[in-house]
């Protein structure tokens, strides 16, 4: 192994922590979101920190990689992919964090039933499948993987489409929700935009394994 | 559309028995820079010198297929004619020790017996000197040895020499190799101004002055041209998995 080889062995393992870390906020803020833990939501924002940590030292260790190895060819598209992803991994952090602070300023529990109605749930869960399966495709260089995170942002983008109808129809059913409705809706665009910048990252590891770039070229996505 | 200069057809070289250029097939467009890189002992230095004809100079050295200038078989030119047309720098800079930088520059001519007026060789001194950015540092020490140059300096001096027989094509066999990095940019810069008149064919160890000099690379591996393509592609996505391999660092 070259010491080029062994510097993006170290910046891959680098990624994997940050991403781990990552998915972990956004599965606290599912469960402190289903839970009302108010303590667990604050702990998402004290990591939050540890994220933006994490994109600084990576920011860092590609500037000096790029200055003290010139890398080329697939190192070159690792790095300028690692870069890209970097910066998508700290805005979902960043979107976990928002999530946490929705139920620290809260003023109580959030009513269950709109979780259903506005599908929350199925919200939550597929925005942490999709983060899963595109770690998964990073980490096995898995292209394959990568593109079918198009189809399965398809999902999330349906829910976010349709929720705006469904909460005012939940709004319209009972005034009292119209708080707890309108967070509701806000949680649903975060966790949309969980789906936008997955479909991101994916495009990266095409680009870096393939050498192809899909963005802004929505046949090819 | 740009048209080619120099073609190489089936083109094989030998030492003896040692086949050390194998069925090579290039074009190379005008007023480009090429770079020819590979790891050493995979025939690029062979090949560049074949395109001049100085390949067959080595005792035992032979070759086969054509080399094209301007769609014209080099073996059927005379030798002289094709090294007046395509010259030759090398990696150390070698002016004539004895002779002046004035003499230097026009040392072609010279040697060829070909007599110019005064004018017309002051002329040529102070065009070459000036297309190789040279012409100011030096322009009131014409008079004093070649050897008194520093490093990059005297390079410089070698490829106004070159440039003074008014060429078509230039060929360099590692020409930073020996110099410093200031000595090295210098050349690297001369190299985007040259090629607005002439061809560069480099033969570069140096993977990186590669990216930065050329428009085009090839990339030979035991004798056999494996990859040419434009060098932005050849340095973000190799097709070959070899030429990937020794540009990432990664050859064994």
């Amino acid at each position: 192994m070259t010491q080029l080889e062994h510097e993006i062995h170290d910046i891959k393992a680098e990624v994997l922590s940050m991403w781990n870390l990552v998915e972990s906020q956004v599965k606290k803020a599912r469960t402190a979101m289903f839970h009302f833990d108010r303590d667990l939501a604050r702990e998402i924002v004290v990591k939050e920190k540890r994220v933006n940590a994490f994109e600084l030292k990576l920011d860092r260790d590609c500037e000096n990689i790029f200055a003290l190895y010139c890398p080329v060819a697939v190192d070159l598209r690792f790095l300028l992919a690692v870069l890209k992803i970097n910066n998508n991994l700290e805005r979902i952090g960043d979107i976990a964090e928002g999530i946490a602070k929705y139920i620290i300023e809260s003023h109580g529990d959030f009513n269950h039933t709109l979780f259903e109605e506005i599908e929350l749930v199925t919200m939550f869960d597929d925005a942490i499948s999709i983060l899963a399966d595109t770690r998964i495709a990073f980490e096995k260089e898995d292209t394959i993987l990568a593109r079918s995170i198009f189809k399965k942002d398809e999902v999330l983008d349906r829910i976010n489409l349709g929720a705006m109808q469904k909460t005012a129809n939940c709004i319209k059913s009972d005034i009292n929700l119209v708080n707890d409705a309108l967070y509701v809706l806000s949680i649903i665009r975060k966790l949309e935009r969980v789906g936008d910048q997955s479909k991101n990252i994916a495009e990266e590891i095409i680009f870096y394994v393939e050498a192809k770039v899909l963005k802004h070229n929505d046949e090819a996505s | 559309m740009e048209s080619t200069i120099v073609k190489s057809v089936d083109y094989n070289a030998y030492f003896g028995e040692n086949h050390v250029v194998k069925n090579v097939n290039i074009e190379i467009p005008r007023n480009n820079v090429i770079a020819v890189m590979g790891p050493s002992g995979c025939g690029k230095t062979t090949f560049l010198r074949g395109i001049n004809r100085m390949h067959e100079l080595i005792p035992g050295a032979t070759a086969r297929g054509k080399i094209m200038l301007n769609n014209e078989d080099v073996m059927e030119m005379h030798p002289i004619f094709v090294r007046l047309k395509i010259g030759m720098v090398f990696q150390r800079p070698n002016p004539f020790p004895n002779l002046s930088i004035y003499d230097n520059v026009i040392a072609g001519y010279k040697l060829n017996g070909i007599k110019l007026p005064k004018a017309d060789k002051d002329r040529i001194v102070e065009h070459s000197l000036t297309r190789v950015a040279l012409w100011k540092e030096v322009k009131d020490s014409l008079t004093k040895k070649g050897s008194f140059l520093s490093g990059g300096q005297q390079q410089r001096l070698c490829i106004a020499r070159a440039v003074a027989m008014e060429p078509e094509v230039l060929l360099f066999d590692e020409p930073t190799s020996a110099l410093d990095p200031i000595s090295t940019s210098t050349v690297e810069e001369l190299f985007h101004e040259l090629k607005k008149n002439y061809t560069l064919i480099i033969v570069t160890h140096n993977m990186q002055q590669a990216a930065r000099v050329s428009d085009k690379t090839a990339f030979f591996y035991m004798g056999e041209l494996v990859e040419y393509d434009v060098t932005k592609q050849m340095f973000t996505n190799p097709k070959d998995t070899r030429t990937q391999n020794y540009i990432t660092g990664r050859f064994s």
